[in-house]
């Protein structure tokens, strides 16, 4: 394909990570990327996929694996792009590094975190746990280097982890820094985020702590999550005996989101195993308005129909609210085939809340439709070419479909 | 290589020099020099490792962290580096500066050695490629696959089996939106995409063609193709298949008795009848007043096809509103399980739902039937209109679902051995066995789609109801052919959109496996490796074994049954290695020879030190990289155990077994990734057929008056990191309940 082609993949989410290694594979030579201090994205922070209840760590080793040894793949992590100017084939990008603090010498020994005096809430579990200022972003963390929260470290004035760290890998000096780089075509993998759940005011998730959202269920499930992958009611810390699905909370819903986020329905019933496993009795309610399992996820859906204390309704919820003087919380709604009102006490709910697009600040022409994603009609002019959920809400699957079809795309761009 | 020149380094830092007595360590080392250094991933301690390189040395052994760290760090051109895991696996999870855990790191700096000493740098096997890409099939899928291989710099050969290039978007001149606005249609506009593949210089077109035959490799595979009656042969690097779907005979689902009223269409007629200047009722012409819309029809039930053929409830909606344009008056009503409408098109559903006259009734439709009055009527129970209802409609239209058109390559290759061992002959339980195979296949659709002279079958072998493709989730485009690859409702059913996509991203997969196979690289999952399986074919017993465990079917065999290897078919993971019984088959970095001589550079303490051994042959995919995360989060596990790890689990060969139940070892446990439906093995079947190979090992142990609970194989995810050190600890402890290998010392 003549010489190789410079393709800058922007997102280390799996769409990201797979554009980068297909386009990679294909002779191209890449720059990938990240804005946190973790490749992943998303998934790494999901405890299984559905439907093989597999952890997405197994995948992501693989892709990681050709991150580490494949030369033509480099990795920018807590970098954003800060400027785009130029023309398909001849890009000029402007990439912004915050500073880590921490030098590629870290070996992850762990030595300096016993002596960082500050606690942070640990955004990779949502807050749920927390961590030093100096740390780990998870225990499969690729790239597998420490890093500092610049807001919450103490700074030079502590400087414990410098005077720990037996490889000289702290530097708390670490500026921001600029540099560009010439590249022929970008593929925009700048993924998703939970739509916020205190936005739905009848739901009741910012006034009731067992109110809870689907990707903090991900990680209260996880081994390396808050309770080392015990669910419990968040109130109290108590082995639960009944939960609450609400799906679409948020999605289909000309208030919030009109769009729907397709894997929630999967997400949800996957998440019914993960309490099953744990509470063989629970009782377990799933209020939906339909339940999209496509193609072979159908096998999932009805695998979940097998269980006796799965009660799957069809009809939205209209409240959410705490019983008296209880900590049990009661979830209405009106079944639609019974015509029946329901009003049922429940130890924790889970909202199934959907992906709003996360759309880099790029100048240019980037299109998106009325939700917020991404179009691609036009990607061909621009050699811009979208991928995964920043167009579309999509499982890993079509995320990695169009992340290799993305860089299909980015590898033929011709230069100007 | 030149002649090997050793040496050892032995990084202190990450408590490693606290932990272990360095010195002793060193004196394992024999000859080779042996040296230490603070920090060796630091950038002194790399250019101390290239200054020996410069010096002569050309194969390291470093003693220091996991090979899944620092290897940046460690990469070396041109030194063979071999990396002994002394920091995860031994000092982060064992007792410091303790007997045990010191006899640990320096059985491990042995087996390092043994193995460098072993292990040459591969030399690839590199291929003269065709830079062409055949795609079977010129829908959708097909037609885009072609033209993103020419603008990719290759060639195209596009085969059509019918007179026109086009597929289904003939029969679908309009579709829902993929692009704002979502709720809106759009013409297909196959006009634009017949131009530019017709247009493409570098694309040939072969329309009333089918395959006859390929075989061969990727990058060189030849091809036969037939066109009318007349046969070419051609060669090609690489191969998309693009062979589509078919509507499910609506005429199985007999409760909704299709064919016994003309007014009974399918989705599919449903097209042709909205694309009539006038849409009238089919058995009389009289206008239509209700038509009625059956969703999952033959979908969702597993009696036909048990999954969803998602785009079905799209094309309903999508009629029904072209319906409101051409009769205004008439009333449309949905019957549907779900509405599946995912992303942006929940605007369709809902622009629908805001249209007058078209309804959407949960329910399950029991029955359609003609009434003599000319009408339908259909029941529907549990509805959201009521426990059961009648209604009577002019026109019903079955949402059928799609049938890929594939085959299973390996159902095939079932029926054509049965028939040849009818043909030949034989009898008595053989003969009974083939026919029993014939009357079980006889009802399948076995007609061949790619017909690869391949050993394994004919086509790619499929997963749950006919699909082709290996690793759905992470992977979708892996087949288990390499070289070959699935786009479009072939692989699983999609829309426009999800064909485009497909047919773009499985050309740049073909075009992938040709450029690597050019290099003598392997692809997926083993991206780059560029050792590949050599035979001593002189000790060959032709057992076949080879042949039927590679799950790739790399390989043939010729007339007396010898395997005849297609190293760019080959995806590297040992299989073939393990299944054969005459060791003839090795990697020139991965052998039997070399975990062999690991196995015996462990030093087994005699019976009367009470220290058991252990081996543990663990899958470096998924077991490893758990085991080295216990290691960070510093679990601990017994130190008897002594881990090796494996391509996969489906690599280990049973002399290694043997010969460590033979040299003294305890116990041996065998660590894979989960097997089953939900497979997660990154070579699909590795720990399955470790499964029975274990099996028989078991059944050897108890011949020879062992245990066979000394040998035991565990599934686990590269998530199990807090499971593993338990099922170490656990087998740990019931070997030494067992006891000593009583073989110790012989």
């Amino acid at each position: 394909m003549g010489s190789s082609k410079r393709v800058l993949v922007v997102g280390g989410g799996i769409a990201g990570i797979s554009a980068a290694v297909e386009a990679s594979q294909a002779g191209a030579e890449v720059v990938l990327i990240e804005k946190q201090p973790y490749l992943g994205g998303r998934v790494s922070q999901m405890n299984l996929y559905f439907p093989k209840l597999c952890p997405p760590s197994c995948g992501l080793e693989i892709n990681f694996r050709q991150l580490r040894n494949n030369s033509k793949i480099t990795c920018y992590t807590q970098s954003e792009v800060h400027s785009i100017s130029g023309e398909p084939g001849n890009y000029t990008v402007s990439i912004t590094r915050s500073p880590r603090f921490v030098t590629d010498q870290c070996t992850a020994c762990g030595a300096c975190i016993p002596f960082c005096p500050v606690r942070r809430p640990d955004p990779f579990n949502y807050g749920l746990s927390q961590t030093r200022a100096i740390y780990f972003p998870s225990p499969a963390a690729y790239p597998p280097i420490f890093t500092i929260d610049p807001i919450d470290c103490l700074g030079e004035e502590c400087s414990q982890c410098i005077a720990e760290c037996p490889n000289d890998a702290v530097d708390l000096k670490m500026q921001p820094e600029t540099f560009e780089i010439e590249i022929d075509s970008v593929v925009l993998a700048t993924g998703w985020r939970p739509y916020p759940p205190e936005k739905i005011d009848n739901l009741g998730y910012a006034s009731n702590p067992n109110v809870i959202t689907n990707v903090e269920l991900e990680r209260l499930a996880a081994p390396d999550g808050p309770t080392g992958g015990q669910i419990l009611r968040p109130s109290d810390q108590e082995p639960i005996e009944s939960a609450a699905f609400i799906q679409c909370a948020g999605s289909r819903d000309e208030n919030y989101l009109r769009h729907c986020s397709s894997v929630c329905c999967l997400a949800s019933l996957k998440q019914v195993r993960y309490i099953r496993q744990q509470y063989p009795k629970a009782e377990i309610y799933l209020f939906y308005i339909d339940l999209r399992a496509p193609g072979r996820m159908e096998d999932f859906y009805l695998e979940a129909q097998q269980d006796p204390l799965l009660h799957l309704v069809k009809g939205k919820v209209g409240k959410v609210y705490p019983r008296n003087g209880e900590s049990r919380i009661v979830v209405e709604a009106e079944n639609v085939l019974t015509g029946r009102r329901i009003q049922q006490p429940v130890d924790l709910v889970i909202l199934a809340t959907g992906m709003v697009p996360q759309v880099p600040r790029l100048s240019g022409n980037l299109a998106a439709d009325e939700h917020g994603f991404l179009v691609v009609e036009n990607a061909e002019e621009s050699a811009i070419f979208p991928a995964g959920c920043v167009r579309r809400p999509v499982g890993v699957a079509e995320a990695v479909r169009d992340a290799t079809a993305a860089a299909m795309k980015a590898v033929q761009v011709v230069r100007g | 290589m030149d002649q090997k020149k050793i040496a050892v380094y032995l990084c202190e830092g990450c408590e490693i020099g606290t932990s272990l007595d360095l010195d002793a360590l060193a004196g394992v080392c024999g000859t080779y020099a042996c040296k230490t250094h603070p920090c060796l991933c630091r950038s002194d301690g790399v250019r101390t490792l290239e200054d020996h390189i410069r010096d002569g040395v050309n194969t390291l052994v470093l003693g220091a962290c996991s090979p899944r760290f620092k290897s940046e760090q460690f990469n070396l051109p041109g030194c063979l580096v071999e990396r002994v895991n002394l920091r995860e696996q031994v000092v982060w999870t064992h007792e410091a500066n303790d007997e045990d855990t010191q006899m640990m790191a320096e059985d491990y700096l042995r087996m390092g050695i043994a193995r460098a000493e072993r292990t040459a740098l591969p030399d690839p096997f590199t291929l003269d490629v065709e830079k062409t890409i055949l795609i079977i099939g010129g829908g959708t899928s097909g037609m885009k696959a072609a033209l993103e291989s020419a603008r990719a710099g290759f060639k195209a050969i596009l085969v059509e089996k019918e007179a026109e290039l086009g597929g289904w978007k003939r029969r679908f001149p309009v579709q829902f939106r993929h692009s704002p606005p979502y709720g809106g249609l759009a013409a297909t506009n196959l006009n634009g995409d017949l131009k530019s593949v017709l247009d493409h210089p570098n694309i040939e077109v072969l329309t009333s063609t089918t395959v006859a035959s390929i075989e061969g490799q990727p990058g060189q595979f030849d091809i036969s193709l037939r066109t009318n009656g007349t046969t070419r042969v051609s060669r090609v690097g690489a191969v998309v298949q693009a062979t589509g779907w078919k509507p499910y005979d609506a005429s199985r689902i007999e409760h909704l008795s299709y064919g016994k009223s003309p007014d009974i269409v399918t989705n599919i007629e449903m097209e042709d009848l909205l694309n009539k200047p006038q849409l009238v009722r089919p058995s009389d012409g009289k206008p239509i007043r209700q038509i009625a819309f059956i969703q999952c029809a033959g979908s969702r039930d597993p009696n036909h096809l048990p999954y969803c053929s998602a785009v079905c409830c799209r094309v309903s909606i999508k009629q029904a509103i072209q319906l409101r344009e051409k009769l205004p008056d008439t009333q449309t009503m949905i019957f549907y399980k779900d509405i599946r409408t995912p992303a942006q098109y929940e605007d369709l559903y809902r622009r629908a739902q805001e249209l007058k006259g078209i309804l959407f009734a949960k329910g399950e439709v029991a029955g359609v039937t003609p009434r003599e009055d000319g009408r339908l009527r259909i029941e529907v129970d549990q509805s959201m209109l009521g426990e059961k209802i009648l209604v009577d409609v002019d026109l019903v239209v079955l949402a059928t679902g799609m049938v890929p058109r594939v085959s299973d390559g390996e159902v095939i290759r079932r029926q054509r051995d049965a028939q040849a061992v009818i043909d030949r002959g034989e009898k008595g339980v053989k003969l009974e066995t083939a026919k029993a195979t014939l009357e079980e296949l006889k009802q399948l659709d076995l007609e061949s789609v790619l017909n690869l002279n391949y050993r394994q079958g004919p086509d790619t072998p499929t997963l749950q109801h006919g699909f082709p493709d290996s690793h759905f989730i992470c992977f979708p485009y892996e087949s288990r052919r390499t070289g070959i690859y699935l786009a479009g409702c072939a692989k699983a059913p999609t829309d426009f959109e999800g064909a485009i996509s497909d047919g773009t991203a499985a050309a740049l997969k073909a075009i992938q496996s040709v450029e690597l196979g050019s290099q003598g690289k392997a692809v997926h999952p083993r991206w780059d490796d560029m050792s590949f399986p050599e035979f001593s074919f002189q000790r060959c017993t032709q057992c076949k074994r080879c042949t039927e465990e590679c799950p790739f079917g790399v390989l043939n065999e010729d007339e007396k049954g010898t395997p005849k290897p297609n190293p760019a078919r080959c995806r590297r993971c040992g299989i073939c290695l393990g299944a054969c019984p005459e060791r003839v088959i090795s990697f020139k970095n991965y052998s039997i020879d070399i975990v062999s001589s690991m196995i015996k550079a462990v030093e087994i303490p005699d019976e009367f030190d009470e220290k058991p051994r252990i081996l543990g042959l663990i899958c470096e995919n998924d077991a490893y990289p758990a085991l080295d995360t216990a290691g960070i989060l510093r679990r601990r596990f017994s130190t008897f155990i002594r881990f090796i790890p494996v391509r996969c689990l489906g690599s280990v060969n049973t002399i290694w077994i043997a010969d460590a139940l033979s040299r003294g070892f305890d116990g041996v446990l065998l660590v894979g990734c989960q097997s089953g439906d939900h497979y997660q093995c990154h070579f699909i079947k590795g720990s399955e057929i470790m499964g029975i190979r274990g099996k028989n090992v078991r059944e050897k142990l108890t011949q020879l008056a062992l245990e066979e609970e000394r040998v035991r194989l565990e599934e686990l995810t590269i998530a199990d990191y807090n499971r593993l050190p338990e099922i170490i600890n656990a087998f740990a402890d019931e070997i030494e309940e067992i006891g000593l290998n009583p073989f110790k010392g012989f």
